[in-house]
């Protein structure tokens, strides 16, 4: 077992895959001799050719659809879209074609294809490089939306979406590509899709993010516990399709919950779990369900991004407000 | 200045030339125009190909007749283009892959998929696309030109596998305008990947006309910017474009690479049974190209060369006719699907989350069948 980043163990997780199965592809741009702009696909191409690392040209939107065709027939295709800014034009794509081949051809073709991409704030990145529009994405029908906090949950999560028989589109929160370290066994293990980890058990408040928050969330508990405030941490990892069950059955058991994500607040994710507690699990609630998010602004370019997302402070603020009700 | 830049230009030398050519066999009056493939010596091939033109005729008219009494939902029609359906088609092995935009029925009953499974698909049921022909064809492409990154897709997995597999993707020439198509050719170039993009040219995108689409003289052409040839074919000749499939297709299996073939057509119908052309186009220009359709070519080329007559035709005719009822029939005894049946093919297994909602749609419709 050894310690590495988050990025290193999504190569990790693309090397066994391609090692286990001769139908998995990667493409991208850039993914090839140089190993993609973030390495994630480091030494792939030398260790499997450049007919299975393939560098395409730059067209986001060929590069969603070279899947979708590969996919029908039989191939994994693993796509890397360089940043999430960039991936809009696969949403034709992922909206039109890979969500619904299979129910479109009542299970005749299928598409088990993954589009990885970066995503999220917080490194100093140019414009179009720090949005996080997850809940964009899960919004569609028929698609995985699926985001690691760790390198063991990289690494687990990554295995399963490509072994999925159906499209996941793989969000890899940037910031802590390389702060996220964890000691990761390549054993080909993968971790469970549409299940949320329970990173932390507690009983008074539910805290609930994804992706690069969970770093911030999971000190906020921290700080929380000093104040002798037991909060529950829940990364829920799988958007699309989310574990409702152990979002209420903490909420249960806390009456209080607090959703993060640096994503815009409209529409956003968060609104999704408040609805589903509005629907299922008002009756338990001590207090209001709160959400620390993101502004709805344009994510604001690297002077001001820091103020943008939601800091440990404004989580645990929100927390304890939460813990005064009740 | 302008005339000093042009003598410049002039002193430049030229590092490139390409150049387009446009096949055809029959004039519309079904003359010979020049020496014709081989295969057309076989008059069995012939029929088959004419056959398949009039079966697609006759069962488009049935689609329409369906849709204008409520049977059927919007149709997309092909009248006129019958030719560039079959001679595309019958160009292909089975292992071949066919990436069929909406119009291409005539095609896709040459393939094996049965008349109603096209009309259980327009009429608005996804069983239709379950389809009869190969299991590995992909279906109806509705928007338009989204599938031609899939052909250069499905092509790349024949490369990969060392197949001898060809993928053949068909689009009309509105699709020529999206960045979709570009960016698969330019790809499928790169890779010399066994793929044939077929441009339907119509002429007519619903409303918008080809002058309007483009300022390139022809639709070939745009294969040569992406690194390989475009021919441009009459699409209203089939033997024209069985030969240019034929070639560019063992081309193309021969790991020579890809095509671009421009069918020139016509569209005699309303873009689709939810379109009024006559809105757009004068009845005089559909009437002109009338006389160059390719069921009437492809006869009058038979019955100069006697072998087919006014018994054939009889007797086709009433087949055909008989074939389509017998396939309106069955399409209309297909049963309802259970509503539920909606969450059975959204992934290989219905996630536990959703399965409440498959649940809760299952009971309202008892509860409405109880009540």
């Amino acid at each position: 077992m050894a310690e590495v980043t988050l990025v290193e163990a999504v190569t990790l997780a693309l090397a066994r895959a391609m090692d286990e199965d001769p139908n998995v592809v990667v493409l991208g741009e850039d993914v090839g001799v140089n190993g993609g702009v973030f390495r994630a696909t480091a030494g792939l191409q030398q260790r499997f050719g450049a007919d299975r690392v393939i560098d395409t040209p730059l067209a986001e939107l060929l590069i969603s659809g070279l899947c979708v065709g590969m996919a029908t027939q039989g191939l994994k295709p693993v796509c890397e879209i360089q940043f999430m800014g960039f991936m809009y034009p696969c949403i034709d794509q992922l909206v039109n074609h890979a969500s619904r081949m299979r129910t479109r051809t009542q299970g005749r073709l299928s598409c088990p294809m993954v589009l990885r991409t970066p995503y999220g704030a917080g490194i100093r990145a140019p414009e179009h490089h720090s949005e996080s529009t997850e809940a964009m994405l899960a919004h569609i029908p028929g698609l995985r939306v699926v985001t690691p906090s760790s390198p063991e949950r990289a690494y687990g999560l990554l295995l399963a979406a490509i072994r999925d028989p159906d499209p996941v589109v793989f969000l890899e929160p940037t910031r802590i590509y390389r702060a996220a370290k964890g000691n990761v066994e390549d054993d080909g293990e993968a971790l469970p899709l549409d299940v949320a980890f329970i990173l932390r058990e507690g009983r008074d408040v539910t805290l609930i993010s994804w992706g690069a928050m969970v770093k911030e969330t999971s000190a906020a508990a921290e700080e929380l516990a000093a104040d002798g405030i037991d909060a529950e941490v829940i990364d829920l990892a799988t958007l699309k399709p989310y574990d409702e069950d152990t979002v209420l059955s903490s909420v249960g058991k806390t009456g209080r919950c607090v959703i993060v994500h640096e994503a815009a607040r409209t529409g956003g994710f968060g609104a999704e779990i408040a609805a589903l507690i509005a629907e299922r699990g008002l009756l338990s609630l001590l207090a209001p369900v709160v959400r620390v998010t993101g502004y709805d602004t344009i994510v604001p370019l690297p002077r001001l991004e820091q103020e943008y997302m939601p800091s440990v402070g404004r989580i645990v603020a929100a927390a304890r407000n939460a813990c005064q009700s009740g | 200045m302008t005339e000093q830049s042009a003598t410049a230009d002039q002193e430049l030398p030229v590092i490139a030339r390409f150049e387009v050519r446009r096949r055809s066999y029959l004039a519309p009056d079904g003359k010979v125009l020049r020496q014709l493939p081989a295969f057309a010596a076989d008059a069995d091939v012939l029929h088959s190909l004419y056959r398949g033109m009039v079966l697609t005729r006759t069962f488009d008219l049935k689609a329409v007749s369906l849709q204008r009494t409520g049977r059927l939902g919007t149709y997309a029609v092909s009248l006129g283009q019958e030719g560039v359906s079959v001679g595309v088609a019958s160009a292909m092995r089975e292992e071949d892959v066919i990436v069929p935009s909406y119009r291409d029925n005539g095609a896709l009953l040459w393939r094996g998929m049965k008349m109603e499974e096209i009309l259980l698909f327009w009429g608005g049921d996804e069983r239709g696309n379950r389809s009869s022909g190969p299991a590995h064809d992909l279906p109806y492409c509705i928007p338009v030109g989204s599938q031609a990154p899939h052909a250069a897709g499905v092509a790349y997995a024949f490369f990969l596998r060392k197949q001898p597999r060809v993928a053949v993707c068909l689009f009309g020439d509105g699709a020529t305008s999206k960045g979709d198509l570009w960016e698969a050719m330019n790809f499928a170039g790169v890779w010399k990947l066994p793929v044939i993009f077929v441009a339907n040219n119509n002429q007519w995108a619903i409303s918008v006309p080809l002058k309007l689409q483009t300022a390139s003289e022809t639709l070939a052409q745009k294969a040569i910017a992406a690194g390989f040839a475009g021919e441009q074919v009459d699409g209203n000749d089939v033997i024209a474009v069985h030969a240019a499939m034929a070639d560019a297709i063992a081309d193309a299996r021969a790991g020579k690479g890809p095509r671009l073939i421009e069918a020139l057509t016509y569209r005699l119908s309303d873009h689709t049974t939810a379109d009024d052309a006559g809105r757009y186009r004068p009845a005089e220009e559909v009437q002109a190209r009338w006389k160059e359709e390719p069921i009437a070519r492809l006869r009058s080329y038979l019955v100069s060369q006697k072998v087919w007559g006014k018994s054939d035709e009889e007797e086709l005719v009433a087949d055909c006719q008989q074939r389509v009822e017998a396939a309106v029939e069955r399409y209309l005894a297909v049963g309802p699907r259970a509503p539920e049946t909606m969450f059975d093919y959204l992934y290989a297994e219905l996630p536990k989350v959703y399965a409440s909602q498959r649940e809760q749609l299952k009971r309202s419709r008892q509860g409405r069948s109880d009540g």
